[in-house]
C-alpha cells in the first residue's frame, strides 16, 4: 500500500479521491482549507474530478447536492462557522433521497485559533438526524472518508466527517489503498425525494425518523466505537470522544489501574455500549474534544443514575482545546511542570498585518478620514483586516460573521447614527456582503462601505477569489449604487491624505457610497513575482 | 525511544520548514513522526510553534505534554523562552540569537541571552550570520537545524537528504546554500 505523509485535512481529501468523487466544493476557512488545496493540487494528476472554491459554503453545499442528484459522489468541505452559512441546505438535505454519496467534511476550531467561536458540529449532525464520523488520527481520516461515502449511499443521507484543528493540521504517515471507480451519471429516480413541499417533506421527515434505528444499529456495531471492560475495577469508567482519546491514552500508562473505557467515533451515540459501561462503574468521566455533547446527553435534566464528570462540572476546562495536560486532573494525575526561567514575563507576540500590506495604508487613511467626527462607527468583518482592531491601527470596532459589517452599518445608519462605515474584504464581500448591500441600496441607508480589495482570500493562504477585481466595481454598480459615489482608490502611503479626503467626502454624502481600495496582497504578490522569476 | 521537540519562532521565519526537514529525516531513519502545525491567523507575524514527535513506537497525541520535550528549537531568542513549561528538566534549548523586534515592548536582548545561558542546557547560534556565509539569510532555519542535528536522534545523512528533497524544486543552488547552512550550524556546536 502506498504511504504518504499527510495532514489530517489532506488524508481526508485523499480518502475522497480514493472513494471515487466526481466533484468537490468548498469555501476557504481555517482549519479546513487544506482539504480543497490538496484536491486542487491532485486534480490535474487524475484529470477526472472537479475541485472548486465557491462563493460561500451555502453555494458549495447546494452544488454538492446537485452532484448527488445525478448519481455521482461529492465532497463538500468548510470550517465549523461555515456550516452556519450552509445550514439551510445541509439540514434540509437530510430529508432528500441522497443518491450519489454526499459527504460533508467540517473542521471545528476548539480554542479559536483562527475563528470567532468554538461551536461543535456534532450538534449539527444530531440536529439533522444524520450519521457523523470523527477520526482520531490521519489514518482514520482517510479510512473514515471511504466509509462515509459508503454510508451515504447505503442510507441515502449526507454523512458528516468532523475534524478538529489538531488533527486537521497535524501530519503523519497514511497508508492508502485502491481507488474506487466513479459512479456513472444516473439521475435519481426518487422523484418526490428531492422535493421539499410540505406534503412531500412530511413524508420524507417521517422516513428519516424511521431510519434512526438503522443508524443506531450501525453505531452500536461499529468497530470505531470500542468498549474495553475491566471487571476488576469499578471506581470510575471513561468515555472518550474525538481527540479526547489521544490525550487520555497519552496519560493512561500512569494510572495504577486501567478503568473500563468506551471510545466514541461514530454517532448517533451508541446507547447500549454506554449502558454497558455505566452498569459496571460508580462514576463516569467524559473526555471529549469540543462542547460537552456526550456529557450533556448523559446528564439530561433529571438526576442521572451515576455521577458524571467532564466539562460541565468543571473537572475539565469549560472552554478551549483539550491537551495532554489538562485531562490529567480528571484522571487523578498531578500536573507536570517543565523548566522555569526567573525574570519578567515574556511579552506576547500577537499576529499583525504584514509589512507592506495594503490594509495598513487603507486604515491610516480611514483613521485620518474619521478624525474630527464627534462620534463614528466602523463595523468590520472577517479576514486579515480584522487585525485592524489591534494597535497600531485600532481602526475597526466590530466582527460578527461573514458579511455582517454591511448589514450592521446599514442598521446603525437607519437608527440615526452618522457616520456609519463598514469595512470588508473582497472575498468576504463576495461571500456574504452583496445581499446586505442590496438591502442598503433599497432603503437608501446613509452609510459608506469600504471594500479592501487585495484580490485574494489572504487570511486562509491566498486562495483565488471567485470574481476578479476588475469585475468588482461593475458588480457594485449593478446593485444600484449611484455611480457618482462608487470610488476606486489605491491604498499606498503616498496617497494617504488624498484617500482620506475621498473617504471623508463619501462619509459626508447622504446615501450609500462604496469605496474600493484596490492593491494586491503583499504575500500573493511575492508569490506571483517568485513564479514569474522562476519562469 | 521517544523524542519530542517544540519548534518555536515568528510567523514567516520558516518554522514549518524546520519541522519538515527533521520529520523527513526521521522517517528516512525508520522512525514514526507526528508533526502538528499552526496555520491561519497566527501565522501573520505572531508567535508560532510546532510540535514534532519522533518515536519508534505508536504516537497517540499530536500535542506534546508539559515537561516531556527533549528539545526546544527556536528561530528567535524570546520565543525560545515562551514554551519552557514543555521542556524536560534535562532538555536542551537551542535558539537562533537574532531577534525579531516586531513588538513595541521587546525586552533587553542581553537579558534574554543571559536567561537562555542560565538554563540547565542551552545553545545560542548566530543563525543569520552563518546563513549569510552560506549564501543567503533565508537559510537561517537550516543553520538552526544543523545546530540541533548533533542532539537529534536522526542521522546527519538523513537530514541532508531531507534538505535536498525539500528544496530540490527550487534549484541546485538553493539546495547547496541550505546544505552549507546546515553544515555551518552543525560545526558551530562542535
Amino acid at each position: 500500500m502506498p504511504e504518504l505523509v499527510l495532514l489530517g485535512d489532506e488524508a481526508l481529501a485523499m480518502g475522497a479521491i480514493d472513494a471515487g468523487i466526481s466533484a468537490a466544493y468548498a469555501y476557504p476557512g481555517t482549519p479546513s482549507s487544506e482539504i480543497m488545496e490538496y484536491l486542487q493540487g491532485a486534480a490535474p494528476r487524475y484529470g477526472d474530478f472537479v475541485a472548486e472554491w465557491c462563493s460561500n459554503e451555502k453555494t458549495a453545499y447546494e452544488a454538492a447536492v446537485g452532484v448527488s442528484l445525478v448519481g455521482r459522489r461529492v465532497l463538500v468541505s468548510m470550517k465549523h462557522v461555515g456550516l452556519n452559512v450552509a445550514a439551510d441546505p445541509f439540514i434540509n438535505s437530510a430529508l432528500l433521497a441522497i443518491h450519489g454519496g454526499l459527504v460533508l467534511a467540517v473542521a471545528d476550531d476548539p480554542g479559536m485559533h483562527s475563528s470567532q467561536n468554538e461551536q461543535d458540529s456534532r450538534f449539527y449532525a444530531d440536529f439533522a438526524r444524520i450519521v457523523c464520523l470523527e477520526p482520531r488520527n490521519q489514518q482514520e481520516a482517510y479510512r473514515m472518508t471511504l466509509e462515509a461515502f459508503e454510508l451515504s449511499e447505503r442510507f441515502h443521507i449526507p454523512v458528516m466527517l468532523r475534524l478538529t484543528t489538531r488533527i486537521a493540521h497535524s501530519r503523519a504517515v497514511v497508508q492508502t489503498g485502491e481507488r474506487r471507480a466513479q459512479n456513472p451519471l444516473s439521475k435519481s429516480e426518487a422523484k418526490a425525494g428531492w422535493m421539499l413541499l410540505p406534503a412531500t417533506a412530511r413524508k420524507l421527515w417521517a422516513e428519516l425518523l424511521e431510519m434512526q434505528g438503522q443508524f443506531l444499529e450501525y453505531a452500536e456495531s461499529s468497530p470505531y466505537n470500542t468498549l474495553e471492560v475491566n471487571e476488576a475495577f469499578s471506581d470510575f469508567g471513561v468515555i472518550t470522544a474525538g481527540l479526547g482519546w489521544n490525550y487520555y491514552m497519552e496519560n493512561v500508562e500512569e494510572l495504577p489501574v486501567r478503568p473500563s473505557h468506551l471510545h466514541i467515533s461514530v454517532y448517533p451515540l451508541p446507547v447500549q455500549k454506554i449502558r454497558r459501561l455505566a452498569g459496571r462503574v460508580k462514576r463516569i468521566v467524559v473526555i471529549e474534544e469540543g462542547f460537552s455533547f456526550v456529557e450533556r446527553t448523559l446528564l439530561g435534566i433529571l438526576a442521572p443514575q451515576l455521577p458524571i464528570s467532564g466539562r460541565e462540572d468543571g473537572a475539565l476546562p469549560r472552554t478551549g482545546e483539550l491537551t495532554p495536560d489538562n485531562v490529567r486532573g480528571i484522571l487523578g494525575l498531578g500536573a507536570k511542570k517543565g523548566v522555569e526561567s526567573a525574570g519578567a514575563d515574556i511579552p506576547g507576540r500577537p499576529p499583525q498585518l504584514c509589512a507592506g500590506c495594503p490594509h495598513r495604508d487603507s486604515y491610516d487613511a480611514l483613521n485620518l478620514a474619521v478624525r474630527g467626527f464627534e462620534h463614528k462607527l466602523v463595523t468590520s468583518d472577517i479576514g486579515c483586516y480584522t487585525l485592524g482592531y489591534l494597535p497600531p491601527h485600532q481602526a475597526i470596532e466590530t466582527c460578527l460573521c461573514m458579511g455582517a459589517s454591511v448589514g450592521m452599518a446599514k442598521g446603525a445608519a437607519q437608527a440615526g447614527f452618522h457616520p456609519a462605515v463598514a469595512v470588508i474584504g473582497d472575498s468576504t464581500f463576495l461571500h456574504s456582503g452583496i445581499t446586505p448591500l442590496v438591502d442598503a441600496v433599497a432603503s437608501g441607508a446613509d452609510m459608506t462601505l469600504l471594500i479592501l480589495d487585495n484580490s485574494t482570500t489572504a487570511m486562509t493562504g491566498g486562495q483565488r477569489t471567485i470574481l476578479s477585481s476588475s469585475r468588482l466595481e461593475k458588480l457594485v454598480l449593478g446593485l444600484g449604487v449611484d455611480p457618482e459615489h462608487v470610488k476606486l482608490i489605491v491604498p499606498l502611503k503616498k496617497h494617504t491624505e488624498e484617500n482620506a479626503a475621498i473617504m471623508r467626502r463619501e462619509m459626508e454624502y447622504e446615501g450609500v457610497s462604496v469605496i474600493i481600495a484596490l492593491r494586491d496582497c503583499i504575500q500573493t504578490l511575492k508569490q506571483k513575482r517568485k513564479k514569474e522569476a522562476g519562469r | 525511544m521517544k523524542y519530542d521537540v517544540i519548534l518555536a519562532g515568528v510567523g514567516g521565519q520558516g518554522v514549518l520548514s524546520v519541522a519538515a526537514v527533521i520529520a523527513l529525516g526521521a522517517m528516512r531513519d525508520g522512525l514514526l513522526v507526528r508533526q502538528s502545525e499552526v496555520h491561519g491567523m497566527a501565522q501573520r507575524g505572531g508567535a508560532v510553534q510546532a510540535h514534532l514527535r519522533l518515536s519508534d513506537c505508536t504516537i497517540v497525541s499530536d500535542l506534546i505534554g508539559k515537561a516531556c520535550a527533549e528539545m526546544i528549537l527556536s528561530m528567535e531568542p524570546i520565543e525560545s523562552l515562551r514554551y519552557l513549561e514543555y521542556l524536560k528538566a534535562d532538555g536542551i534549548v537551542i535558539s537562533c540569537s537574532d531577534p525579531v523586534k516586531n513588538i513595541p515592548n521587546y525586552p533587553e536582548l542581553e537579558d534574554i541571552y543571559a536567561r537562555i545561558r542560565a538554563l540547565p542546557s542551552s545553545r545560542l547560534v548566530a543563525g543569520g550570520q552563518l546563513a549569510q556565509t552560506a549564501g543567503s539569510a533565508r537559510a537561517t532555519n537550516m543553520v538552526v537545524v544543523g545546530a540541533a542535528s548533533t542532539r537529534l536522534p536522526v542521522k546527519e545523512q538523513s537530514l541532508l537528504e531531507a534538505i535536498e528533497h525539500l528544496f530540490s524544486a527550487k534549484g541546485e543552488k538553493i539546495v547547496e546554500i541550505n546544505r552549507k547552512a546546515f553544515a555551518l550550524g552543525r560545526d558551530s556546536t562542535a
